[in-house]
């Protein structure tokens, strides 16, 4: 385990070490203390590395994360891990606005509260929160899945595509295009999985499923008052 | 006499009321008999000096200026199809350009450099003040951001083949970055757009430049738009959306909004690919000076500015002809925070925006940009608005000419459609040359100018060689009226 202390090391100098490792590199694990709110913290990483930051984070942590598993025991700031491509990024605190904004793949897990806009424009991740997520969350999501165990802010998924929104709490209100859809066996099967991957205990049962109405998908004069 | 004429016409009428058969096909008939010739010869035919006049008087035909033809249609098809009009191409009103400047060139008090002897440098570095590596470019003409999806596959590779042939950069667009045009493109700068499809950590990282799409010229304020017929099933995997669906993409980004956030993104941005690559901020051209002193501010390496005539392959109409200002002003603008900042020539500038010629190039150099970017002008060069393939104009109830029909996916010459049959109408090797004599010829041209203004680079070229033939475009450009001093509001 290598630890880093940003108190005396640059996120430059940090993330230029994380992006010089070789693949198959066995300095695998890391350790980074005082991250004191830094932008951009393990931003662009490419390797199966666990990366473990004792604290709060800035802008961007894990930013465009491929296949490093990183954890953050503190809260977060804007856009953790966006346009997240593969691996794990899990926030043991809460996390703030746009949380895996356009993420394209892996899990991104927050065990406390997000905020607006979490999972805004996601294309494929996987999005588990322990607790509640703000206004304007999954706006635009195009595909991947949203678990939100607490209640879920005004406008969820607005003008969603096709992905799949799990509540457990109560959901302020819908946005344009996003409706209530049966949680069949095979939603609660996905539901499962997802929890148990995110390692957070829920009944599955106890969620509702959303997902897109499709009726803005294309052009129809009839529609112009759903924005 | 006089009413031997109209006779036959009244006798028409009648004969059509009987027929109701045939009702459509003869009104269809009238309809197209009017037309100015027809009229006049109505006019002469009825005419008669000492009677009453004319039941139907040509003359008499005053077209309104609030409703000319065009404005009639639009509300027409309005009521008819109750959705605004969405279209390709740029801004078609009069605007102020670059047509309404000069060069001075040399005479006696400035003596010019010989045109076929001496030197005219036309190279341009991009991205000194903070990335490890710069690019140069060979000519200061650049191909501005467009989307594999609004473009077809040959129609990126044959730009990306043209550029790459003269030393010069292209770019892509909202939808990712494909292989052909990668492979095609020695110099390619790839765009971070709201929309983020298809954004990736490892096509920025193989990309030579980034470029973070705040606004467009044809549509400051709005995002992408891609209509049905062109998400085929390869755009669609790339963008990540259903196939056949009107896609709309956002217009802010989903993680950052404002100069403050824009500071930390470019800085993520430059953590993510090591400081290595020039970071470019694109705006339309609005408030420009304020929006280019907050681009510098928030650190990036280029701003590019995209003037209202800038060119688009699917936007609402009211957004092109109506939002944003022209090319002209917005240089000025640019230069003027630049200038202000003491970033002149160290954060570079990129102007686009109804971009033609070597002219345009010159004018736009000499009032400080450091390179354009061409759209539009790229896509005629591949054969856009051609005479060719007429049938299929029409088809789209256009002319060569007058095309403005990229969003329908049905482009005649293959430029900006997905579907095989008109691609193959478009030979990469064949666009490539063609886009390749067009850029060689803007870069002639510009040094021709330079060199009777007595440059041996293109960017000696400066405000004092330019005069404006128009007030507006003196005001807007800050360069004196021709044969005066006299720039309005100074
Ligand atoms: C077919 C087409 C597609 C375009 N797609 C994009 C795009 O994806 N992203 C972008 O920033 N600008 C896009 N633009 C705008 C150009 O990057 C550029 O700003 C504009 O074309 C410059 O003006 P000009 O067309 O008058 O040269 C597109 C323009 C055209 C004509
Ligand atoms: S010819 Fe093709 S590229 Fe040109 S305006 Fe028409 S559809 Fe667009």
């Amino acid at each position: 385990m290598s630890t880093v202390d940003l108190a005396s090391v640059s996120v430059r100098d940090l993330n230029s070490r994380l992006h010089a490792l070789p693949p198959g590199t066995n300095e695998r694990h890391w350790r980074i203390v005082n991250p004191k709110g830094e932008h951009a913290i393990a931003a662009g990483l490419t390797l199966p590395l666990e990366v473990e930051i004792e604290g709060h984070t800035g802008y961007y942590c894990a930013g465009m994360n491929k296949a490093a598993t990183v954890i953050i025991n503190g809260h977060a700031g804007q856009g953790v891990a966006e346009n997240i491509m593969s691996g794990e990024v899990r926030v043991k605190g809460n996390a703030s606005q746009s949380a895996a904004a356009s993420g394209q793949g892996g899990l991104v897990v927050i065990e406390g509260d997000a905020s607006a806009r979490c999972g805004i424009s996601m294309k494929g991740v996987d999005i588990v929160v322990g607790g509640s997520v703000g206004h304007m969350s999954a706006f635009m999501a195009q595909s991947g899945h949203l678990v939100v165990c607490g209640d879920a802010g005004p406008s969820l998924g607005d003008s969603i595509y096709e992905a799949i929104l799990y509540v457990q709490g109560k959901v302020e209100s819908l946005g344009a295009d996003c409706i209530e859809k049966e949680m069949t066996p095979a939603h609660a099967k996905t539901l499962r999985d997802l929890l148990a991957r995110a390692g957070i205990k829920a009944d599955p049962k106890r969620f509702r499923r959303y997902g897109s109405a499709r009726k803005l998908y294309n052009f129809h004069v009839d529609h112009a008052d759903a924005y | 006499m006089r009413t031997r004429k109209p006779a036959p016409k009244a006798k028409k009428r009648s004969g059509r009321a009987a027929k109701p058969k045939s009702r459509m096909g003869s009104r269809a008939k009238a309809i197209k008999a009017v037309t100015p010739a027809a009229l006049r010869a109505n006019l002469v035919s009825a005419g008669d000096a000492r009677g009453k006049p004319p039941a139907f008087d040509t003359r008499a035909l005053r077209p309104s200026h609030s409703f000319p033809q065009h404005v009639l249609a639009e509300i027409h098809r309005a009521a008819d199809q109750g959705l605004y009009e969405i279209r390709g191409f740029g801004a078609k009103r009069k605007l102020p350009t670059f047509d309404d400047l000069v060069l001075l060139g040399a005479s006696v008090s400035r003596y010019p450099l010989e045109g076929y002897r001496e030197k005219c440098g036309t190279n341009v570095v991009l991205g000194t003040r903070f990335a490890k590596k710069p690019i140069e470019l060979k000519i200061p003409v650049t191909i501005a951001g467009m989307s594999f999806g609004a473009l077809g596959a040959n129609a990126k590779e044959a730009i990306g083949r043209a550029a790459t042939m003269m030393g010069t950069s292209t770019t892509t667009g909202d939808g990712g970055m494909t292989e052909e045009e990668r492979k095609s493109s020695k110099t390619l700068v790839y765009q971070v757009l709201p929309s983020r499809y298809g954004l990736n950590p490892d096509d920025l990282r193989r990309a030579d430049a980034i470029e973070v799409v705040v606004g467009q010229g044809a549509k400051p304020g709005g995002g992408g738009m891609l209509l049905g017929l062109k998400i085929t099933e390869r755009v669609a995997k790339m963008r990540n959306l259903p196939v056949g669906i009107d896609q709309r993409s956002a217009s802010r980004h989903p993680d950052w909004t404002g100069p403050d956030d824009l500071t930390i993104k470019i800085r993520e941005l430059r953590e993510i690919t090591d400081w290595e690559k020039p970071i470019y901020v694109k705006v339309g051209a609005t408030r420009t000076r304020f929006d280019v002193a907050l681009a510098v501010k928030a650190g990036a390496d280029v701003v590019v500015v995209d003037g209202m005539q800038g060119g688009t392959a699917a936007t609402q109409d009211v957004f092109i002809e109506h939002a944003g200002i022209p090319t002209l002003p917005a240089v000025r603008m640019a230069v003027e925070a630049l200038q202000e900042l003491d970033m002149h020539r160290k954060v570079q500038l990129i102007v686009s925006g109804g971009i033609r010629s070597g002219a345009d190039v010159a004018k736009a150099l000499a009032m400080g940009a450091d390179a354009v970017a061409i759209g539009s002008a790229a896509m005629v060069a591949l054969g856009c608005n051609k005479p060719v393939y007429i049938d299929d104009y029409h088809a789209l109830g256009t002319e060569p000419g007058f095309c403005h029909h990229c969003h329908t996916g049905k482009c005649p010459v293959g430029v900006t459609t997905q579907l095989p049959e008109l691609q193959a109408r478009l030979d990469p090797e064949q666009g490539a040359r063609w886009l390749r004599n067009y850029l060689s010829v803007m870069v002639l041209e510009a040094q021709t100018l330079a060199r009777a203004c007595g440059k041996s680079h293109v960017h000696n070229l400066e405000p004092d060689d330019l005069a404006a033939l128009t007030v507006e475009a003196a005001a807007m450009a800050g360069v004196p009226l021709a044969g005066t001093n006299w720039i309005p509001g100074r």
